[in-house]
């Protein structure tokens, strides 16, 4: 990449200059991607703290583990990622009969899930790479009282959701407070869903800890998704470093070689 | 000489007077005469051919864990995601260098726009590369069914049943394609087999052909000027240079910064917001439920939107169809390059106005379809899309009088350099 590359012509320019704006325009446009329903909260997961991921692992299989499965990760995975020893992922986070090397399965048969809740709960292990996390929050934030469900409640993020209020026993019941605008704003950043929604009736735990709660949940779900998460930021890291080194050696090559090129 | 140095001459000159080792070496490397003004745009070759071989590596690995079954092929591709070590990473790589096969590709073609690469005497590179071009898509194609996600199975689904629309036998021949009445089992399996034999066969043998009618002709340079017109006494052009070691050095510092930049979509940010991995991607395939907003991955969206432009019926041929065939025009169209282009001269440097704000005109209607077709679709964005397409053909259909018409510039007899 010597004076060789610098010597293009002012067709060339123009191109660059084109290409320059048009990726920046088509970069823009990504950035505006989700449509349709209200905006998403933000989840603001995490992955760098064991702690909260330990947190987010009890949660899920306390609560989401009964109905749904996760069936592409294995017990004995978080011994590994979540610096759990294998006594305390058998004792606190398993309690079927399954072994430790056993995926995360559930009992209940996909057929009676069908005619209990009209819809099979949907296996886990990848949702947080579809949904995206902060939908996930969102999720787990906006249901609200609604006597017209089956479940008696509903939801701001997944209108007429088929799962019910798994959490409800901390978050409390939300109800939804209908078209009053501007003035409830304040609630917003509360960790709640919105403008619109309003806790009726507390839970176990005040909103800001089940903020934090769905927020460790969350970041556990996003592991979830993909346990070399964990690493390939940190591996990514050492390729790039010993990439640029490889970068250096080859251009002060290119450079002695090209000496002799007039 | 060393002992072992002696012992290396020694096998090679066996292996010489057996197999023409040094006049292959010679007649593709070390006395393969290059021009000395290759810039930037002269990086993408090679390093479609880093692709090509990261793409090959990975695949084998792949394969070993990978089942092409539509009761597993979902689970396999997360158990080698999670269980198979460095899985992750291999898997990545793939999918990684699948985008970065194309975006190369693109500024190659790109590159011979520019430069007037396709021209007299290379047209029979040009076919070859299209070759090349046609069998990468379909290569991509028949791989992204694979993961056996809602996106593969759908975007499979639309593009064979494309096939239903040519008149007649239509029906027939979608089915002939899937082996199937609807994507299945046995699609998945006879794409597999294209996907991991058929395609590298025939892509692998493309590029030996590209490659080889390249060094019988010599390359082109950003300048279009022909380099072996002015010889030194040796016979050897005045402005080029040996392969090797020239370009060898000077490409490794192209593949390694290349290799830089695919490393940071690799660990960090693989799924390039959706552009490379789709998030609908990671629910597994159901026949049952049709998503929403179906998009192809971002290499193909330009053709979706020319295809999907198309909502007019005319001269009694359904709109559907009209866009099958354009949709084929639009990428066929290339072929015809070397012929459509009646300018004196090959460089965009020596061209006038009218074909820099032909092209420019291009690569914009080019990347609008290629955005609007990531986009569910609008009555205004069909509009625009509209227009687009026509702006795309007009490039082709009136490059014989543009480039005929243009004010060129006079070339010089030596590169600049």
């Amino acid at each position: 990449m010597g004076q060789d590359q610098a010597s293009t012509g002012p067709g060339d320019a123009l191109m660059n200059k084109i290409i320059y704006v048009l990726c920046l325009w088509v970069w823009v446009g990504a950035a505006v991607a989700n449509e349709g329903g209200p905006p998403l909260l933000e989840s603001h997961a995490n992955l760098d703290n064991k702690s909260n991921l330990q947190r987010g692992a009890r949660t899920f299989v306390n609560y989401c583990l009964s109905c749904h499965s996760a069936s592409f990760m294995r017990y004995s995975r978080l011994v590994d990622d979540l610096g759990l020893s294998k006594d305390v992922v058998e004792k606190n986070l398993m309690f079927t009969t399954d072994k430790i090397g056993d995926p995360m399965q559930v009992a209940m048969k996909p057929a009676d899930a069908e005619k209990w809740f009209g819809v099979p709960p949907p296996d886990l292990s990848v949702v947080a790479r579809a949904r995206g996390a902060d939908w996930i929050y969102s999720f787990l934030m906006g249901f609200y009282r609604d006597d017209k469900r089956p479940t008696g409640v509903n939801n701001l993020y997944f209108p007429a959701t088929a799962m019910p209020a798994v959490l409800s026993r901390l978050q409390g019941v939300q109800v939804k407070l209908e078209a009053q605008g501007a003035h409830v704003d304040a609630a917003h950043g509360e960790g709640h869903a919105g403008p619109i929604l309003e806790l009726a009736m507390p839970g176990h735990q005040s909103p800001e800890e089940y903020a934090a709660t769905v927020r460790d949940l969350v970041s556990f779900m996003v592991y979830l998704g993909e346990p070399a998460k964990l690493v390939r930021y940190k591996i990514g890291f050492w390729v790039l470093a010993f990439l640029f080194v490889l970068f250096i050696a080859t251009y002060l090559m290119k450079r002695e070689y090209w000496k002799d090129v007039h | 000489m060393s002992f072992i140095g002696k012992g290396l001459l020694g096998l090679r000159d066996w292996v010489d007077d057996r197999f023409p080792l040094m006049q292959l070496w010679n007649d593709h490397m070390g006395s393969y005469y290059a021009p000395k003004n290759f810039n930037f745009w002269y990086y993408f070759g090679a390093l479609s051919l880093v692709v090509l071989v990261i793409q090959i590596v990975t695949g084998i690995w792949l394969v070993m864990n990978y089942k092409p079954d539509a009761a597993s092929a979902f689970a396999s591709v997360e158990y080698i995601m999670r269980d198979v070590d460095w899985g992750w990473l291999i898997r990545y790589m793939h999918s990684t260098g699948a985008s970065f096969f194309f975006i190369v590709v693109y500024l190659h073609m790109f590159r011979a726009l520019l430069y007037g690469s396709y021209k007299q005497p290379r047209e029979l590179i040009w076919i070859l590369g299209m070759f090349l071009y046609l069998s990468l898509m379909a290569e991509a194609f028949f791989g992204y069914l694979l993961p056996w996600g809602q996106m593969s199975f759908w975007g499979a689904q639309v593009i064979t049943s494309l096939f239903g629309a040519v008149p007649v036998v239509g029906e027939q021949l979608a089915e002939l394609i899937r082996g199937d009445y609807v994507i299945s089992d046995i699609t998945l399996n006879r794409f597999f087999s294209f996907h991991v034999i058929a395609l590298p066969f025939a892509i692998a043998g493309l590029v030996v052909l590209h490659i080889i009618a390249l060094h019988e002709v010599g390359s082109n340079n950003p300048d279009g000027i022909e380099i072996k017109k002015l010889k030194d006494k040796n016979g050897k052009p005045l402005d080029g240079i040996p392969f090797h070691p020239y370009y060898t050095v000077k490409d490794s510092v192209g593949v390694v910064v290349f290799l830089m930049i695919f490393a940071s979509v690799v660990f960090f940010a693989p799924e390039m917001g959706g552009y490379f991995i789709e998030d609908n991607n990671f629910i597994p395939a159901d026949p049952m439920k049709t998503p929403l907003h179906i998009a192809p991955v971002w290499y193909f969206t330009p053709y979706y939107s020319i295809l999907r432009a198309n909502t007019v019926d005319f001269f009694g041929v359904p709109g559907k169809l009209w866009g099958v065939i354009f949709m084929g025009l639009g990428t066929m169209v290339f072929f015809l390059m070397p012929w459509l282009d009646r300018s004196p001269v090959k460089s965009i440097r020596y061209r006038g106005v009218i074909y820099k704000t032909a092209l420019a005109t291009f690569v914009v209607s080019f990347l609008v379809l290629g955005y609007l077709g990531t986009l569910p679709v609008t009555a205004n964005r069909t509009l625009v899309a509209q227009i687009f397409t026509v702006v795309y053909f007009l490039f082709f259909i009136l490059m014989p009088f543009y480039t005929k018409w243009d004010k060129t510039k006079p070339v010089p007899d030596r590169v600049t350099h």
